[in-house]
């Protein structure tokens, strides 16, 4: 039963790769459930190519103004924190993608003249593959906030079985939704400057979230060793290191899993697995034993 | 009427800012005399988003009938719009050119925008 969310600071490193290999890994011998909560992007299902059997609406609640009601008074606009509504002396303009869902206005409304409406974002489709469970959001094109649609992914997921997130890239909400909640955080980078710099800031995100993590570098004989020093320094543990592929890459390409191709990398995502997996129940146990 | 210009700074001298939503000061003047009013200063500058709206709604409640500014996106046109306020694009110069050219009617009274949204954040 664990949590274990794939992200990286910088997109393009590798993490639907490490995601599906090590679910599909992981899915030979339990139940797995895996989350594509990278919903403006979502992929993982080339790979996993589950058989989808329901889909779902997703929506955020917007305001609708009843003008038999509204004086004018322009309360909602002042708590709405994201400029979302702007009140004149006869009309009320309402910015759908502006508005978060969060329903201050309608709290606040001393007319009680706003009600909520659902507004679609974007659709949840479930299904399943041999042993594993397999859920995405599909965002709808031109959204802006994907962290409703990321919740309701994850509100799918049952919480008896391994989990695997697949997290959408960067540190900002939407990366946050996905893994706030996890166990464990695997960060996919490459040794490269944009890889470093982008490795430190969701290091530093997931640190001050509270989430224990390690390092996956993908293309490792490419770039240079400052990725490797950084983990050095940061006692952050480096899990696994993928070497630059041509034949690794053209699977990717035809959405294939590199562990059926080559048996090597099931023993290569089986110790990234026990790595986690001690990890986890190490700090969980250094946990139990501070409390007494 | 009461005219806005979207303006660099305060008072009739000042510069003109081509943005509508992301101008520091709406300088307010009264169009046939062309005595200042006052100057207002806008808040939504630095606003992550919807402030074109959010300035329309600030001259609303300052009773301002029209504005006069270099553009004006999609959003902030609406919202104008709803708040029967005219807008005249093509400003330029200062503060004071611009009543100027208003009163000679050299300014063109927009309908619809000029200017793609977001476009104010990109100066």
């Amino acid at each position: 039963m664990m949590n274990l969310a794939i992200a990286s600071g910088k997109g393009g490193t590798g993490k639907t790769t490490v995601a599906v290999n090590l679910a599909l890994l992981l899915s030979q011998d339990e139940q797995v459930e895996f989350l594509d909560c990278d919903v403006e992007e979502p992929n993982a299902h080339l790979f996993i190519k589950p058989k989808f059997e329901s889909v779902k609406e997703v929506g955020i609640p917007n305001p609708v103004i009843d003008f038999n009601r509204c004086d004018f008074c322009g309360r909602c606009a002042e708590v709405c924190a994201f400029n979302a509504l702007a009140v004149f002396q006869e009309h009320v303009m309402v910015l759908p993608e502006l508005c978060h869902g969060c329903g201050s206005c309608a709290y606040f409304c001393p007319q009680k003249a706003i009600s909520e409406h659902d507004r679609t974002i974007g659709v949840i489709e479930s299904g399943s593959v041999n042993r594993i469970d397999f859920v995405h959001g599909c965002l709808n094109p031109g959204e802006a906030m994907s962290p409703p649609l990321i919740d309701a992914v994850k509100k799918m997921a049952s919480r008896d079985k391994m989990t695997v997130i697949d997290s959408p890239p960067g540190t900002s909400c939407p990366a946050i939704s996905a893994i706030k909640g996890s166990d464990f955080c695997i960060l996919v980078t490459e040794p490269t400057s944009f890889g470093l710099n982008d490795l430190d800031l969701v290091y530093q995100t997931v640190t001050r979230l509270g989430l224990p993590s390690g390092v996956v570098i993908n293309r490792c004989d490419i770039g240079d060793g400052r990725v490797e020093e950084y983990c050095r320094k940061n006692n952050l543990p480096v899990l696994l290191k993928v070497p630059f592929d041509r034949k690794v890459a053209g699977l990717c390409a035809c959405g294939e899993p590199v562990i059926f191709k080559f048996p090597a990398w099931q023993k290569n995502f089986k110790q990234l697995y026990d790595q986690v997996r001690i990890l986890v129940e190490g700090a969980v146990y250094n946990e139990k034993n501070d409390s007494y | 009427m009461k005219l806005a210009v979207s303006a660099k700074g305060k008072g009739p001298g000042a510069e003109v800012d081509q943005r509508f939503g992301r101008c520091p000061y709406f300088v307010v003047v009264d169009s046939e005399s062309g005595e200042e009013i006052e100057t207002i200063v806008n808040d939504n500058v630095d606003s992550a988003g919807g402030a074109g709206p959010q300035s329309a709604q600030l001259l609303s409640m300052h009773n301002v009938d029209a504005v006069a500014t270099g553009n004006v996106g999609p959003n902030a046109v609406n919202a104008l719009k709803a708040a029967k306020i005219k807008v005249y694009t093509g400003a330029t110069g200062t503060v004071e050119s611009t009543i100027k050219s208003f009163k000679e009617g050299q300014l063109s009274q927009a309908t619809e925008a000029t200017a793609g949204p977001h476009s104010g954040l990109r100066r």
